[in-house]
């Protein structure tokens, strides 16, 4: 018996290494990082224990634009892909016709590289010497004036990012919506026929109730993932987020730890911290909801 | 009297057949154009950084309001994109992280999914529970020390510190283990009875049975690793180790001299087509799996 378990705990070793140093330790390291205060990266010491680091970010005005930044993408963002996630869905099970060759191209955004992809974004909504772009074109043609998106105002600079944002999270919520739809029971729908009832009256009174556990799964996957909001925003905007005025976050933990303004991974932690404090509660709150709302 | 009655009210039942047939007609030209209207969005992005790459720099710059074609496409801008900026490097430098990466979590994810499903020893029931709360932890909590460790052992700017924290994923584990565990017990005893080893067993009963899962994990981490972005712009500052999501950024910022759009579309469209292509070869696979544990959204 005891060579088996030996056995079990070799063939583990190497998943158990690789997650203790990179995954376990790192964990309780970042709360050690969040409370010495006055670390020095060079010389790796620190004056003192407490709470200094937190209050530090919180009053850091980069940090509160990053989270204002962060909180309108995420209320502007989740609500609306999930929205959008569900019309299209729905209307994609209720064909049969070329079913398969919208679902792939649905699809696309989720295999492409972000960063590269937010690039022709840019390109479409950057106003430049030369050209005013292909967006703002199509507002002139409507009468309306040009904005520089990427450079331009904050409200018009957000309205890129939420654009993007969507752009990029839409293949997954289809693909789970969409799976979620067909596994509906069809004797709900036959029975519904038979009454009469109306399309708009399906829709409200089986196939959301039928299908809420996995739009409550999504507006909370979709909460974690808005909050972890970063790498769209390079793509759009560039690598100096907090000269965009477009920080989110997560980008501001980076800026603290390494770039032209890092070097503090103790206000990194502070801040990741905060920002997990931040999508526990959130997604908290979303479980209790779901709990009054979602019919198993 | 009563004929006439009954002849109405069928003429009212084709009637009224009739007008649900144009309405339900009508709906679904609605749905078509309204699923069109999604997929023209989605699919113009990628028109456009096309029809831009193959653009000469001269024409894209004097085309106040853009073209929505080209009568001279060109390659030159592929050449530049080569040529003038370290592109190919990029490109060469993700494929081998991609593959050692992938490689190895693969490697690990196996021996481990086997030892949970398979094997009996003490304590096994309570690490799994541990490695599935592990799957709760955020990349962004972990990263900061991890960026210390890596920055400590020296190995910015190596390829081993790319790779090193990029192997682990919980959630493959026990995807596979959940996979595993569905092999009848009988093949194993059946197979001990014939002397076999356990390892053997593993490699020849288990992984062959459990081909489609381990393509769909491969496939999920090949795209995580070709997309990978935060951990190499941390980890790396000499452009030598970019991967190809650094590495635009780089052509973006101080790419070829002045700003050249239609040579960093061309760039553009050679970082997205691998897995575009990948994508089109699995589609099934990786929305499948996907569906089961993607993340993203």
């Amino acid at each position: 018996m005891k060579t088996r378990s030996a056995k079990g705990w070799l063939y583990l070793l190497p998943a158990i290494l690789f997650l203790g140093v990179f995954m376990v330790y790192p964990l309780l390291d970042v709360f050690v990082y969040s409370v010495e205060e006055g670390y020095n990266s060079a010389s790796q010491t620190y004056f003192g224990v407490g709470l200094y680091n937190f209050s530090y970010v919180l009053h850091d005005p980069y940090f509160l634009q990053a989270l204002k930044n962060t909180l309108l993408l995420v209320a502007i963002t989740v609500p609306l892909s999930t929205g959008i996630a569900l019309l299209i869905s729905v209307a994609l099970s209720s064909i049969q016709k070329l079913k398969d060759l919208y679902q792939t191209v649905f699809f696309l955004p989720y295999v492409t590289n972000t960063l590269a992809v937010g690039l022709v974004f840019m390109i479409l909504f950057k106003k430049t010497a030369y050209s005013d772009g292909l967006i703002n074109l199509l507002i002139n043609t409507f009468g309306g004036k040009s904005v520089d998106f990427i450079d331009g105002p904050y409200w018009a600079k957000m309205f890129v990012l939420c654009f993007y944002t969507i752009w990029i999270v839409m293949p997954f919520k289809i693909l789970i919506l969409t799976s979620a739809l067909a596994s509906v029971n069809q004797d709900y729908y036959n029975a519904a026929k038979v009454d009469g009832t109306s399309r708009w009256r399906i829709f409200w009174k089986i196939t959301l109730p039928m299908i809420s556990p996995t739009v409550f799964y999504l507006v909370i996957t979709g909460f974690i993932g808005a909050f972890k909001a970063y790498s769209d925003a390079v793509a759009l905007f560039g690598t100096d987020l907090n000269a965009a005025g477009m920080n989110t976050i997560v980008g501001y933990v980076y800026d603290m730890l390494y770039g032209d303004s890092g070097g503090y991974p103790s206000y990194a932690s502070a801040a990741a911290i905060l920002l997990f404090a931040i999508v526990l509660t959130i997604t908290c709150i979303n479980l209790m909801v779901s709990k009054k709302k979602v019919y198993y | 009297m009563a004929k006439t009655a009954k002849g109405e009210l069928s003429y009212d039942i084709i009637r009224i057949e009739k007008a649900s047939r144009v309405r339900k007609k009508v709906m679904t030209t609605l749905i078509y154009i309204f699923l069109t209207i999604w997929g023209l969005l989605v699919l113009f992005p990628f028109y456009w950084m096309i029809l831009t790459s193959v653009k000469s720099y001269s024409t894209y710059n004097s085309e106040y309001i853009p073209k929505f074609f080209t009568l001279a496409p060109t390659l030159q801008n592929y050449v530049d994109a080569f040529t003038a900026v370290s592109l190919a490097k990029y490109f060469t430098n993700t494929i081998l992280f991609t593959v050692i990466t992938t490689a190895v979590m693969v490697i690990v994810t196996v021996l481990a999914a086997y030892a949970f499903a398979r094997l009996d020893f003490a304590g096994r029931d309570l690490t799994f529970t541990i490695f599935l709360s592990l799957m709760m932890i955020p990349n962004e909590l972990v990263i900061i020390t991890n960026f210390v460790t890596i920055t400590n052992a020296g190995l910015r700017n190596t390829f081993t510190g790319l790779i090193l924290p990029s192997i682990t994923s919980v959630f493959y584990i026990y995807l596979l283990r959940e996979n595993f565990a569905q092999i009848p017990d009988e093949l194993y005893y059946a197979a001990k009875v014939d002397g076999t080893s356990d390892f053997k067993y593993l490699m020849k009963v288990m992984v062959p049975i459990c081909r489609p899962t381990i393509i769909t994990i491969t496939i999920l981490k090949v795209i995580e690793c070709w997309n990978s972005y935060v951990w190499p712009r941390l980890i790396t500052d000499d452009s030598a180790y970019f991967l190809v999501s650094n590495g635009i950024q780089e052509i973006r910022e101080n790419g070829f001299g002045r700003e050249n759009i239609p040579a960093m579309m061309a760039a553009v469209v050679v970082i997205s087509l691998p897995l575009i292509i990948l994508f089109l070869i699995f589609r099934d696979k990786i929305m499948a799996g996907v569906s089961r544990g993607g993340t993203k959204g």
